[in-house]
């Protein structure tokens, strides 16, 4: 099986849910006796073109040109299209970042292939790739297999596949990307970074998450130094969105972000279906609930019960006496 | 401004689901069905414009009778035409197979913008808007959290990790929606009366111009091998003793046994 990964970089910097999405794609090209190729876009990017190479890629498509200075889904889905045909991929491998969740679907569509969204796992069957994704945000897992010698599409949720190194052929091929100026149709202006340059929820490999519990935006505070010392980041429960405390893009949940980090601390969040629903695949959970009867300890790998504004600040300092002795 | 609204009939997020007993898809008798929670932000964006700019609202759907009740809901917010694809041929379809019939029905409605939920709950795909847009060869921008027009111009903000990214596009384009974009509106009882009286079209794969092979489980890419409901997580420990100590002891777990910090 021929297998084309598209590799996202922003700012000069390959994302690491692309490098897993190389080492997944790695394991299917080995499975299939296939081979694996990378589709690498951008501007002044030569220096990234052998990057690839070292996660598995033996061939890597590089589109250097203005025209992918600032990420488009019009440039980028034309130029990802043509590296598949040049390439004759049999399965299209995107890691569901914003980007990629944005992009799959145009590339796909305009090869006219199915296109799965955020898989988890797979396995190879006989040489036949079998692939498992969560449906209702993880309330089910749905396991499918492309149709007998179709071209598909997947999407990778990030976090949850491996990088590994693995040397690949590396050859650098110029990608005939045939994309003009006038194809450019949605252009983007500027690109806001959000508040104190937090990092995402959807990214973090640790995530420290408020409810209803937190009463008011103010007491955000903490659970944003303890995020601090951990090197993660802060989510939020839809109660704690809808009451106005904190920004959307932190809420975690059906939803929300549907996240499988590390490390999950869940500080005054009851754990409602839909919450649950958005956060049970993580690795390990924290719950800290005054509530003994909250249903979020049935899911939680350690709980505390008892008031967070009393246990946060304790783990925060306890974390950073950690952190301190290496 | 002409717009259709991309909607889509589930189970609200409550739903708690059940593997039918042959493993091949999911029970969800017992769910509660509504108009997909980001629809309701296409919707209610859709009702903003017309109300600025004039023009008319068409709300369209791929599903059976039981999905008109969402486009009832979406006539009741003020929508003023609605169109339920229902076709035994669309059946057991994927995002690909649903936006074939979206988009044949969009090429039957005159719109300047599409708008859609940034993905639909429950299939999680997220994939819709973007195909529909490629299929009738316009842009899409997706995850939108703010939304300007002048004249054909549209400037968008739309959500990306850590950041936000401002796109400037003309219509004819599809937009998907994110929460944080509007406020949806509460249907009024008089928004209620008066969608009983509006009329819901029906359109088959033949007034669609689709060959019923492209089309449903027929034109789906994807075999479903088999559906099962999330393994239980084992049993966790929950702490005792005072407060410091429980934090020490907690502490000490993250980084020895589960070494997740």
């Amino acid at each position: 099986m021929k297998v084309l990964v598209f590799v996202e970089q922003r700012g000069g910097k390959i994302k690491k849910a692309s490098l897993e999405a190389l080492s997944a794609g790695r394991q299917i090209a080995d499975g299939t006796s296939g081979s694996l190729a990378a589709v690498l876009l951008g501007q002044g990017i030569g220096a990234l073109a052998l990057e690839p190479a070292k996660y598995g890629a033996d061939t890597v498509y590089v589109g250097d040109d203005a025209l992918f200075a600032a990420y488009s889904a019009d440039a980028y889905g034309l130029a990802a299209g043509k590296a598949a045909q040049a390439f004759g991929a049999d399965a299209l491998l995107f890691a569901g970042t914003a980007m990629g969740k944005d992009l799959a679907p145009r590339v796909t569509a305009r090869l006219g292939i199915g296109l799965l969204s955020d898989v988890t796992a797979f396995t190879l069957d006989g040489g036949v790739p079998v692939f498992t994704r969560p449906i209702y945000a993880g309330k089910a897992f749905a396991t499918l297999t492309p149709k007998a010698g179709k071209p598909f599409g997947v999407t990778l949720r990030p976090n949850v596949f491996p990088v590994q190194e693995k040397a690949g052929a590396g050859q650098v091929v110029a990608l005939d990307h045939g994309v003009t100026p006038g194809d450019v149709k949605a252009v983007v202006k500027e690109i806001l970074t959000a508040e104190g340059g937090l990092l995402d929820v959807a990214e973090a490999n640790i995530i420290v998450s408020g409810g209803r519990g937190m009463k008011g935006p103010e007491n955000f505070k903490i659970l944003e130094e303890l995020a601090q010392a951990l090197g993660g980041a802060v989510g939020a429960s839809r109660a704690a969105v809808d009451s106005g405390w904190i920004d959307h893009s932190h809420q975690v949940g059906q939803t929300g972000k549907v996240v499988s980090p590390t490390l999950y601390i869940a500080c005054g969040i009851s754990g409602a279906i839909q919450h649950l629903a958005g956060m049970s695949s993580s690795k390990v959970i924290v719950a800290i609930n005054k509530d003994p009867e909250a249903p979020i300890f049935k899911v939680a790998s350690y709980g505390i019960v008892g008031d967070l504004f009393e246990v946060v600040p304790l783990l925060t300092q306890a974390v950073k006496e950690l952190k301190a002795k290496g | 401004m002409n717009l259709l609204v991309l909607v889509k009939h589930v189970p609200d997020t409550e739903t708690r689901v059940k593997v039918k007993p042959d493993g091949l898809g999911l029970d969800l008798a017992d769910a509660n069905w509504v108009m997909n929670p980001y629809d309701e932000f296409a919707v209610e964006e859709a009702l903003q414009l017309k109300e600025k700019l004039g023009g008319e609202v068409t709300v369209v759907t791929v599903g059976g009778k039981e999905s008109e009740k969402t486009l009832r809901t979406a006539l009741a917010m003020g929508a003023d035409k609605a169109v339920l694809c229902d076709d035994p041929a669309f059946e057991g379809g994927d995002a690909m197979t649903t936006a074939r019939v979206l988009a044949a029905a969009a090429r039957k409605v005159p719109f300047d913008l599409i708008l859609a939920g940034k993905h639909g709950v429950g299939d999680d795909n997220q994939q819709v808007g973007s195909l529909v847009a490629e299929l009738l060869g316009i842009p899409a921008v997706t995850v939108v959290t703010g939304l300007e027009v002048n004249g054909s111009d549209l400037t968008l903000k739309r959500e990306i990790e850590g950041g936000t990214e401002v796109v400037a596009v003309k219509t004819p384009a599809v937009v998907t929606c994110q929460k944080g974009l509007n406020e949806p509106r509460y249907p009024s009882l008089k928004g209620i009366m008066a969608a009983k009286k509006k009329e819901v079209a029906t359109w088959k794969a033949a007034d669609l111009g689709l060959d019923p092979a492209s089309v449903g489980a027929a034109g789906a890419a994807f075999e479903l091998r088999k559906m099962e409901l999330p393994p239980p997580r084992p049993a966790g420990k929950i702490l005792a003793g005072e407060l410091p100590d429980q934090v020490k002891e907690l502490v000490k777990l993250l980084r020895e046994e589960a070494k997740a910090i």
